[in-house]
C-alpha cells in the first residue's frame, strides 16, 4: 500500500521535534478528526543575500503518510527561499514519496499547509507584506477547521445521545 | 512473525486441509450428479451437514451453508425481510454495533422502504435490553443482534436478548462468527444464525446459516435449488468438508484453549494499561477470551500497527486514517470514544497458535512504540 520510500521515512522521520525560539510555527488540521500537524521554521539568508529555511522541525498526530509527509516536506524546505517554498505543490511532495494510496492524498494536502501556515506566521510577525496565494490559502485552512469542527461537533453530540451510560 | 489478528482471519489448520485436499482432484464430484461420482459428493457434503446439524443441536435441513458470514446475514436479514412485507411487517431491530454486512444490509433494506431500528449499547458495549424490547412493535420481524462483537470483544446478552423476542413472537438472528469456537453457544431461542469457516482454523470462502424450520425465508440467490431452495449455487464441497472438519475441531479443544487464550489476553490488558493515557475499550469481563481492544491517546491507530508491523507484530486498527472512508470505527464511537480516541485504538486478537512468549514479547515491544509515536505528537508533552 505504500512505497518503499514512504516508509523509510515512516520508519526514520527526519527532522522530528520543536525549534525553540521559531521563526514560525504553521499548526495545521485538528484534533478531533484527527490529523494534526505543527511545523516550525527558523529563517535565515543564503550567500546570494536571500530570505531561506534554515531548519524546519514538526510534530504529527496522524497516520504513515502524515509522519512520512511532515518528514519530506521538512527536508525539502531546508535551505530553499521562501519565494520557492510558496510555489510547493503537494504533488511535489507526492511524487517525491514515489505515491501516495488516493485516500492519503490528503495527509500530503496537511503538510504543505503546515509549512505555507509557518510561513504566513512569519511575515506577518515580521509585519510583512503577504503574497496574495499564502492569504487566501490561510483563509481557507481556517474556514476548513472551523467546519470540521461543526461537523464533528454535530457527529459526536448524535453519538453521544446513542450512548446510554452506565 | 506474531500473528495477533485472529479475529480477521485465521492460518487453516493442518488437519482441516487434510480433509479438504480429496475433494479437489480425486472426490471431485458434482453433489448434484445422479453417478457414483456426483454421490460421492454428495455423501460427503450431507455428512458434513449432519455433523454441523449435531454440534448446533438442530435438523439436517436448518443447515445452510453458503460463501461467507456476509452472506449468510445477508440471507437471513433480507431472506426475512422480503417474506416478511408478504405479510406487511417492514421493521428491523440490530444493535448500534453490528458488522458491517448487517449494518449496511439494514441501511439497504432502509433505501427500499424498510424501517430499522439501531438499539444503543452502554459504555462497555452491551446492547441496552430495555431500549430493545422498546424497539420492538407489531410490524418487526426481526431482532438481528450480534453474540460476542467483532472489536471489542463484548459478548451480547443473547439469552436475554432471545427470551424477549421469543415473548414478543419476533424472530431472532445473531451474527456468531466471533464467538463459536470461543465460548459456549446458547442457541435454543435463537431463530437464525450465521457462523464463518475461515475465523476458525477453516478455509476463507464458506459460510453457513442455521434457520429454523418454522422461519420462512426468501432465497436471494435462485438457480438450481441448492440448500433447500435457500442458496442456489454448486456446492462448495471441499470448503464444507473442511469447516465442519475445523469446527469439530475448535469444540473439542474449546474449553483448554479459551482458558489459556484468556490468560494471555489478560497479561497483554494488564501490561497495556500500564501505560499513562491508556483505556480499554470493551467489557472488562464479559468479553471473548482471545480479544483485547485499547484507546492509545495521542497517537493514531494506522502508525502503531505500522511500528508493530516492523517488529514482525501483526494487529488491527479501527482509526479512521486506516479505514477507507476515514471515518472512525462506528463500535467505538458507540460506546461513547471520542473520535481522537478512535483514533488510537488498537486491536489484537490471539489464536491457538500463539504462546506466551509471544505476549511477553509484545509487552515489551507496545510501550516502546506507543512512546515513539508520542514523541512525535504534539499532543504528548
Ligand atoms: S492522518 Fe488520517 S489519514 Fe493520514
Amino acid at each position: 500500500m505504500y512505497s518503499e520510500k514512504a516508509m523509510k521515512h515512516f520508519k526514520s522521520p527526519q527532522n522530528m521535534g520543536e525549534i525553540k525560539g521559531a521563526d514560525g510555527v504553521g499548526k495545521v488540521g485538528n484534533i478531533v478528526c484527527g490529523d494534526v500537524m505543527w511545523l516550525y521554521i527558523k529563517v535565515g539568508k543564503d550567500k546570494k543575500g536571500r530570505e531561506i529555511i534554515k531548519d524546519a522541525k514538526w510534530r504529527t498526530f496522524g497516520c504513515v503518510a502524515a509522519i512520512a509527509t511532515s518528514s519530506v516536506v521538512s527536508t525539502i524546505a531546508k535551505g530553499k527561499t521562501i519565494e520557492e517554498l510558496i510555489e510547493l505543490s503537494n504533488e511535489r511532495i507526492v511524487e517525491e514519496l514515489k505515491g501516495l494510496p488516493p485516500v492519503k492524498v490528503h495527509c500530503s494536502l496537511l503538510a504543505v499547509d503546515a509549512l505555507h501556515e509557518a510561513i504566513y506566521d512569519y511575515l506577518t510577525k515580521k509585519k510583512r507584506q503577504v503574497p496574495e496565494k499564502l492569504e487566501k490559502k490561510h483563509r481557507r485552512i481556517i474556514e476548513e477547521i472551523e467546519r470540521i469542527e461543526k461537523r464533528y461537533k454535530d457527529f459526536i453530540k448524535a453519538e453521544e445521545s446513542l450512548v446510554k451510560r452506565k | 512473525m506474531i500473528y495477533f489478528d485472529n479475529a480477521a482471519t485465521t492460518m487453516v489448520r493442518s488437519e482441516v486441509l487434510k480433509s479438504m485436499l480429496p475433494f479437489f482432484c480425486k472426490k471431485y464430484g458434482n453433489a448434484s450428479s445422479l453417478h457414483s461420482k456426483g454421490i460421492e459428493a454428495k455423501k460427503a457434503l450431507e455428512s458434513a451437514r449432519e455433523k454441523a446439524a449435531r454440534i448446533l443441536k438442530c435438523a439436517r435441513e436448518e443447515i445452510i451453508f453458503c460463501s461467507s458470514a456476509t452472506e449468510a446475514n445477508n440471507l437471513a436479514i433480507k431472506g426475512l425481510a422480503f417474506e416478511a412485507k408478504k405479510n406487511g411487517q417492514n421493521h428491523l431491530v440490530v444493535s448500534a454495533i453490528e458488522h458491517h454486512c448487517v449494518l449496511n444490509t439494514a441501511e439497504w433494506l432502509k433505501e427500499n422502504g424498510f424501517k430499522v431500528t439501531y438499539v444503543p449499547v452502554d459504555k462497555y458495549g452491551v446492547v441496552d435490553l430495555k431500549a430493545l424490547e422498546k424497539a420492538i412493535d407489531r410490524k418487526t420481524f426481526l431482532v438481528s443482534v450480534m453474540y460476542a462483537n467483532n472489536e471489542i470483544g463484548t459478548i451480547e446478552p443473547i439469552k436475554e436478548i432471545a427470551k424477549i423476542c421469543q415473548e414478543k413472537g419476533v424472530a431472532m438472528h445473531s451474527d456468531a462468527v466471533q464467538a463459536f469456537g470461543k465460548i459456549p453457544l446458547n442457541t435454543k431461542k435463537i431463530s437464525m444464525l450465521s457462523l464463518s469457516s475461515h475465523k476458525i482454523y477453516g478455509p476463507k470462502g464458506v459460510g453457513l446459516l442455521m434457520k429454523r424450520n418454522d422461519v420462512k425465508i426468501e432465497p436471494l440467490l435462485h438457480g438450481g435449488g441448492h440448500e433447500f431452495g435457500l442458496r442456489s449455487g454448486t456446492e462448495n464441497v471441499a470448503g464444507i468438508v473442511g469447516f465442519v472438519k475445523a469446527m469439530e475441531l475448535v469444540l473439542k479443544e474449546m474449553p483448554k484453549e479459551s482458558k489459556r487464550q484468556a490468560r494471555m489476553r489478560d497479561r497483554i490488558i494488564g501490561k497495556a494499561l500500564d501505560i499513562p493515557e491508556t483505556l480499554l475499550n470493551g467489557h472488562p469481563k464479559q468479553r471473548l477470551p482471545n480479544n483485547a481492544n485499547f484507546s492509545f491517546r495521542f497517537v493514531e491507530g494506522e502508525s502503531i500497527v505500522m511500528k508493530l508491523s516492523e517488529h514482525g507484530i501483526f494487529a488491527s486498527t479501527g482509526s479512521a486514517c486506516s479505514s477507507p472512508k476515514l471515518e472512525p470505527s462506528h463500535v467505538l464511537l458507540a460506546i461513547g470514544r471520542k473520535p481522537s480516541e478512535a483514533h488510537g485504538s488498537l486491536r489484537v486478537t490471539l489464536g491457538r497458535y500463539n504462546n506466551e512468549k509471544e505476549v511477553e514479547i509484545f509487552c515489551e515491544v507496545l510501550p516502546e512504540v506507543i512512546n515513539e509515536l508520542r514523541r512525535m505528537s504534539p499532543f504528548w508533552k
